[in-house]
């Protein structure tokens, strides 16, 4: 067949959101073979960038060219009969429909008037599967599948439905590392067939996989050229707008008593089996552990029993001499646990509430906050444009909705309010997942500055990165149970890899 | 005993089928993402032009049955009607679900009274339609009185379940349904036109609680009053929740709540005593007894349900 997409081009690309300028006159291309790597920290515009070339969004100006055709989208169906195929960062999949439904929703041509030929939709799967390597089970309904398997479905799905080029918006926020590597390879095997635009702000991938790169930021092209040619810390710099250096935790060890003593504990899931089994653990002031492994394994569970949001069935948890196991979320707070949920913006914030309001949840009943029951709105405006301001907050002002922020910008505020706090503990659950360099950094530098102070920090994260960088120890958590615990410098990623993957040592 | 027994299963069937379409119909209409509340205003309008007709044809005497199958159609096509009418308030202009049903629902009951008391005036009963007795099955004892001597809308609505699975798993139409219902925005971007999905959808569920109100007037009480729908409607929308949005386990509800009613009407003609404010209450207390113990399990439920799809707002 020769209806291959050899080149695509984006030619002075421009649209403006009541507000905002999210595009400004971009350009981009990409040829046969290649793979673009688009990126940006988060608002930098990528993703409108990609609904405009996918039909979902108008430009206001500018033009779409594959093979130097022009070419006009004026919805999704248009975008996919070019051949183009996205896979979106939130999966388009419907969660209560099976693999097979899915992706017969979009292969019309099994459509007949009052039945959908089920047999050549999954003739198809399989023909795809096959040639790409890309293993799915279409009789699986997609709230059964992980994380990773959902994106492969995405993946199938798209380039069942004719897909002869791919838009990949930041694939790996969601997956686990191994999962990563697989699909980085992946990816490189199916270069070869089509061309590829991959978003992303994880620039070991984008080193990995591109050979393009082109950078946006505030919706404007800052840079483009051959990935080979520059080093991921100029990527990095470019990025930003300047140098970014991931803090490490070099200071010595200041650890002093047990700040968080975990133990035994047996916590159940939702469904009903144990995630936490004889779980135990102990974290000193002044010192940060990081909990490493696989999710799924009873971090979430683990981080919920010690906040009070979930029931401990048996065992202790102790925090600096007093036991907090079965208290109350408020009781907890009020003995001084600090918490940076896992779902930013369903735990950590209440996305209507404006910057202001989210900044005193925890503290809007105490004196500080509130007399005689009548909230001190001085004192709160006030607390607010302090923390804005200290924490770096990019927002229109603290009446701003929460929820219409940034990931980073959402985790700052999470941030700004817990730490300013000063809790005598902290629990930090995937604290930069999704996050661009730059939020990084600024979140490692502040949970650096508290360990400083004299706070322990339990750490649950995936990125092994970080977890290196910022702990004192290591513990690598396993179906429930630790696995082992390294200091900082027994530990390296192959060894922290085999320990997650539950071999004993 | 056992007369009790059949005479109470043998109601059943019939007293349950307004509830069953009505139900099937609020199903379509909340798989495709949108709730109806005023399925009970569309149902009143229903049963009145379903009434209608067949009473100005015959002036209350007997009439024939073309006159009743006219007065289910003019039902239905009225009932799809108040379906685009909601449609347009709820997909288009994006009105809250809830407050809007709430108006259909006053809507449809005030104008469908106020045009009975116009057209009608007092209380008139109309022949309706007759039993059928299927040959063979309905001599088998017991089960014959119980499953096939009943009106041939009854079996109507019975065989439509069938229809309405192949409909909603099968067909290409009911994945789309499915589909805009759950995750519009997955729809849209394989090209299916959400809108017009959830338009359809709302035609369906009005034009079946139409015919559900008609089968009140012209099947079953052979008569109009505004008090004839009595919540049915708003009982059909919580056997959806109750059925997991599945006709199989819909028809259970509407059975196990039929059931119950007939049970409570049953007891009271048996003068038994047992106040009967107690006995009339008991079918609405089991329902919401049932439902505080169903499944909360939300793994097949369509996630979009009451939310308004807008392509360019990012939620």
């Amino acid at each position: 067949m020769d209806n291959k997409i050899r080149s695509l081009r984006m030619e002075h690309i421009t649209k403006r959101f009541p507000g905002v300028l999210a595009s400004d006159d971009i350009s981009i291309s990409v040829g046969e073979g290649e793979v673009l790597a688009l990126v940006g920290e988060n608002g930098a515009g990528k993703t409108t960038l990609m609904n405009i070339l996918m039909g979902l969004y108008q430009s206001d100006e500018g033009r779409i060219l594959i093979n130097d055709k022009e070419v006009r989208f004026r919805g999704p169906e248009d975008a996919f009969k070019a051949g183009l195929g996205m896979v979106h960062q939130t999966y388009m999949l419907v969660h209560n429909m099976t693999v097979l439904e899915n992706i017969a929703l979009g292969y019309k041509s099994a459509w007949k008037h009052t039945s959908i030929d089920m047999g050549e939709v999954r003739d198809r799967i399989n023909e795809i599967s096959s040639r790409y390597g890309l293993l799915v089970n279409p009789d699986a309904y997609i709230w059964q599948l992980s994380v990773g398997e959902q994106q492969r479905v995405e993946l199938v799905k798209t380039l069942c439905l004719g897909a002869r080029f791919l838009i990949l918006d930041e694939p790996t926020s969601a997956l686990t590392p191994q999962e990563t590597d697989e699909l980085i390879v992946l990816l490189k095997n199916m270069k070869n067939e089509l061309p590829i635009i991959f978003i992303s702000h994880k620039l070991q991938e984008v080193k990995a996989l591109s050979n393009k790169v082109t950078i946006l930021r505030h919706g404007k092209v800052v840079f483009s050229g051959n990935t080979d040619d520059y080093s991921s810390q100029e990527i990095a710099a470019k990025m930003t707008g300047h140098e970014i250096v991931l803090p490490r935790n070099k200071a010595e060890n200041k650890s002093g008593e047990t700040a968080l003593e975990i133990d035994s504990i047996t916590v159940m899931s939702d469904m009903k089996t144990k995630a936490l089994d004889g779980f135990s653990l102990s974290i000193k002031t002044g010192e940060i552990v990081g909990l490493a492994g696989v999710s799924g394994n009873g971090q979430r569970e683990l981080a919920e029993a010690i906040n009070g949001l979930r029931r401990t069935e048996s065992g202790r948890i102790v925090l600096q001499g007093k036991e907090i196991q079965n208290l109350s979320p408020h009781d907890v707070i009020a003995s001084g646990m600090g918490y940076i949920p896992e779902e930013r913006n369903t735990e950590g914030i209440v996305p209507s509430f404006s910057i202001m309001e989210n900044l005193v949840l925890k503290d809007i009943s105490t004196e500080k906050f509130s007399d005689k029951g009548i909230v001190k709105k001085k004192e709160e405006e006030a607390n607010a444009e302090r923390l804005v301001e200290g924490f770096d907050i990019r927002c229109p002002g603290i009446m701003t909705a929460a929820g219409s922020l940034s990931g980073g910008n959402i985790q700052k505020v999470i941030l700004a309010r817990e730490l300013d706090r000063k809790p005598r503990f902290l629990v930090a659950v995937y604290p930069t997942r999704g996050l661009d360099m730059g939020a990084v950094e600024f979140i490692h530098q502040r949970l650096l500055e508290i360990r400083e102070s004299g706070i322990g920090i339990l750490l649950i994260s995936e990125e092994l990165e970080e977890i290196m960088n910022l702990s004192d120890r290591i513990a690598v958590i396993y179906k429930g149970t630790v696995q082992k615990v390294l200091r900082q410098d027994e530990a390296t990623k192959e060894r922290l890899g085999i320990l997650m993957a539950g071999v004993k040592e | 005993m056992l007369d009790i027994l059949t005479n109470m299963l043998s109601m059943c069937i019939p007293f349950s089928v307004a509830l069953l379409l009505a139900s099937i119909g609020e199903m379509f209409n909340q798989r495709a993402g949108v709730f109806n509340l005023g399925c009970e205003g569309v149902m009143a309008m229903g049963a009145f032009i379903g009434m209608l007709i067949p009473f100005a044809a015959g002036g209350g005497g007997a009439v024939s049955q073309w006159y009743n199958v006219l007065g289910f159609i003019a039902a239905a096509a009225l009932g799809a009607v108040f379906g685009i009418i909601f449609a347009v308030i709820t997909v288009t202009f994006r009105a809250p679900q809830g407050i809007a049903g709430i108006g259909l629902q006053m809507f449809g009951v005030g104008t469908a009274g106020t045009l009975f008391r116009h057209f009608v005036g007092g209380t008139q009963s109309i022949p309706g339609i007759p039993d059928f007795d299927i040959p063979l099955l309905s001599k088998i004892p017991f089960i014959g009185d119980v499953f096939f001597s009943h009106n041939v809308m009854a079996y109507i609505a019975y065989l439509f379940i069938p229809v309405a699975m192949y409909i909603l798993f099968k067909a290409p139409w009911g994945l789309k349904v499915r589909a805009v219902g759950t995750n519009p925005r997955a729809a849209d971007s394989m090209g299916i036109n959400v809108t017009r999905t959830r338009y359809e959808a709302l035609m369906l569920g009005g034009a079946l609680a139409g015919l559900a109100g008609a089968y009140l007037s012209i099947a079953q009480a052979k008569m109009f009053s505004d008090t004839l729908i009595s919540g049915r409607g708003f009982i059909a929308v919580a056997l959806v929740y109750f059925g997991h949005w599945h006709p199989i386990q819909i028809m259970g509800g509407a059975l196990l709540f039929t059931f119950a009613q007939t049970f409570q009407t049953i007891i009271q003609s048996m003068g038994i005593s047992f106040p009967y404010e107690l006995a009339v209450m008991l079918p609405y207390v089991l329902v919401i007894v049932v439902l505080s113990f169903t499944s909360k399990d939300q793994t097949m439920a369509p996630s979009s349900l009451g939310k308004p799809f807008n392509r360019e707002i990012r939620t």
